[in-house]
């Protein structure tokens, strides 16, 4: 078994078994072969960069070269049973559209993404007065892709404006990326609710809409 | 040249060109139209070595204008080898060292296989126009005939660029427990308004050529210009815009001409009265004639019900590629397909890739393309080769 990514993995384990899924902006692929070779589910990635696009093609894996918008608009209703954007939706344009389309597509939807309420990314404009630089968002301000950064609190609110039903809540202690496997085993899922908008530096949410 | 073309060690070298006659008034290929031909000619060449289990066998489709020959060259002498000559060899993406490829010249072609410049056994004259409609699904039935005749049980994969996509395509729908891969590259599920607009000038032209006597022209000239005129406008569709401009700009085929006549040539004129010269006498105008109302006719997703039938039982891994600057069968078409595939679960990928040279990309060498396609097939020959010989010697034990 390939050792994933600890939010990878955290994610992983939300599928069922023998689903179809779509896996936006999936990179290399490593999730999707992963949920395909383990979880004997089908569907297939969606990446814009070619080297992604490539090593995904290598793996034997179904991707689509494309934007994430592209990915969405081309499926009909309920296509999917899980529709999985991974540390994605900060980078998009309309976050919004994007989660909404998501639930179009998906029956049910998996979201992770950077929470920039973290103390750290708190502490670090508070003390520096710059922009927050962290392991989950290294990128200085004029080069980052992520231009719709949000924290979990500002996540929930938006889904509630938008009647989603959110299933789980994962706020992660460890980041992914990070060679913290412990720390994660320990603290994962322990966090009450309200310190982790403050302690998670990572946050994945299982989402499905309210009324079917 | 001759030391290149022989000593090139990703060159498959050498190739001979073979003929095989298949079917017989008995057992004639039949038609989509209801007609029936035999005996049916087919001319075809083979690059790389069958597997002792024949599982490596890939069929490479050509397009409108190709033929038989794909890689190599006939005689140490030959200016130019194969036209996919760039793609297929030791090392390249239809690498030769794993994989036995098999490229023949498409029904109703004129470079081998029988066509409507063939002699029709009742009359002891050419077809001509009483050559039969013929349709992608009938050009890929005889490539099968022809699979049979060698002895191959299943194709390892179906790969073409243009039509040839589209042949490649058809063979994923008409025989899917035989395609386990499937490489649809520059193509389209079906023809737009545009697209057979320019098939219907190119026809036309032929057509209204004075010496085109309603495709009985074996004995004469032949319709060369409206040929030639055809030829010139469809090249055209088949480069981009910015690609002829970096080529030839408005650079003057003579720099000592003005301009100010009608046969002072600008350099783009000039290079394309030589495409369509040189074209006239290797090509048969019939044959443009049915193989391009072949392509206007294809259309195997008309509506829903027809679509959900044929790719019922369609189990490819499919391949399906663009190129940005590509007009004549732009990435809008292979999303299309893309889409309708996915509608249907089936497991396809898609890659646009970035190349100045428009629809002709495809024959062009691209790092990123090439790359794709090498793995895709590598992958395969993994999945289907390597898994299959494995399985057959762990039951053996």
């Amino acid at each position: 078994m390939p050792t994933l990514r600890v939010d990878l993995e955290v994610i992983a384990n939300l599928v069922d078994n023998n689903s179809r899924i779509l896996d936006l902006g999936c990179g290399d692929g490593l999730l999707l072969d992963y949920l395909l070779r383990h979880k004997g589910g089908n569907g297939f990635g969606v990446e814009l960069d070619h080297k992604g696009v490539h090593t995904c093609i290598s793996r034997g894996l179904p991707v689509y070269q494309g934007d994430i918008d592209q990915g969405l608009s081309d499926h009909h209703d309920d296509a999917f049973d899980y529709v999985i954007l991974s540390q994605t939706l900060q980078a998009t344009r309309r976050p919004r559209f994007v989660v909404q389309e998501m639930l179009r597509v998906g029956k049910r939807v998996i979201v992770s993404f950077p929470n920039f309420a973290y103390w750290r990314v708190r502490f670090g404009l508070f003390l520096t007065g710059r922009m927050p630089r962290t392991k989950v968002l290294p990128h200085r301000w004029y080069d980052t892709p992520n231009i719709h950064m949000c924290s979990i609190k500002d996540f929930k609110e938006m889904c509630d404006s938008m009647e989603i039903n959110i299933i789980r809540q994962l706020p992660l202690a460890a980041s992914g990326g990070m060679d913290s496997d412990l720390v994660h085993s320990q603290l994962i899922g322990k966090l009450p609710n309200a310190t982790a908008n403050l302690l998670a530096p990572l946050a994945i949410f299982l989402l499905e809409r309210r009324s079917k | 040249m001759s030391d290149t073309a022989t000593n090139d060690p990703s060159s498959v070298g050498i190739v001979e060109q073979h003929q095989a006659t298949l079917f017989d008034n008995g057992e004639p290929l039949t038609l989509d139209c209801g007609k029936s031909l035999s005996p049916v000619q087919v001319a075809y060449e083979t690059y790389g070595t069958l597997n002792a289990d024949a599982s490596n066998a890939i069929i490479i489709c050509h397009a409108l204008s190709g033929n038989a020959h794909a890689a190599g060259r006939h005689t140490a002498e030959d200016r130019k080898p194969g036209w996919w000559d760039q793609y297929i060899g030791p090392g390249k993406p239809f690498d030769t060292d794993y994989f036995f490829i098999i490229s023949s010249n498409n029904l109703g072609g004129c470079n081998g296989t029988t066509g409507p410049s063939s002699i029709d056994p009742e009359t002891g004259k050419q077809f001509g126009l009483n050559f039969p409609i013929i349709t992608i699904a009938d050009i890929a039935r005889l490539q099968k005939a022809l699979v049979d005749h060698l002895g191959i049980k299943t194709l390892l994969a179906t790969a073409g660029g243009s039509m040839g996509g589209m042949i490649a395509l058809q063979w994923a729908l008409d025989y899917p427990e035989f395609v386990p891969g499937c490489v649809i590259i520059a193509s389209t599920p079906r023809l737009t308004a545009q697209n057979i607009a320019f098939n219907a000038v190119a026809r036309q032209a032929i057509m209204a050529d004075p010496n085109f006597n309603n495709g009985d022209y074996y004995d004469g000239d032949g319709p060369t210009n409206g040929l030639a005129i055809a030829r010139m406008m469809a090249h055209i569709t088949y480069l981009s815009e910015k690609g002829l401009d970096k080529k030839f700009g408005r650079r003057m085929q003579n720099p000592q001409t003005t301009g100010s006549s009608f046969d002072q040539d600008f350099a783009v004129e000039s290079y394309l009265r030589y495409q369509g010269s040189s074209f006239v006498t290797k090509f048969d105008a019939n044959t443009y004639l049915y193989i391009t109302k072949a392509m206007d006719q294809f259309d195997p997703f008309p509506d829903p019900e027809t679509t959900a039938k044929r790719l019922e039982k369609v189990n490819s891994r499919i391949m399906v590629m663009s190129f940005d600057t590509d007009w004549r069968f732009n990435t809008a078409h292979s999303k299309d397909l893309v889409k309708i595939l996915n509608w249907h679960n089936k497991n396809v990928s898609f890659e646009e890739f970035t190349s100045p040279h428009g629809h002709d990309a495809f024959l062009m060498k691209s790092p990123d393309y090439q790359q794709s396609l090498a793995s895709f097939l590598l992958r395969l020959y993994q999945d289907f080769v390597i898994e299959s010989t494995t399985k057959k010697n762990k039951d053996n034990r």
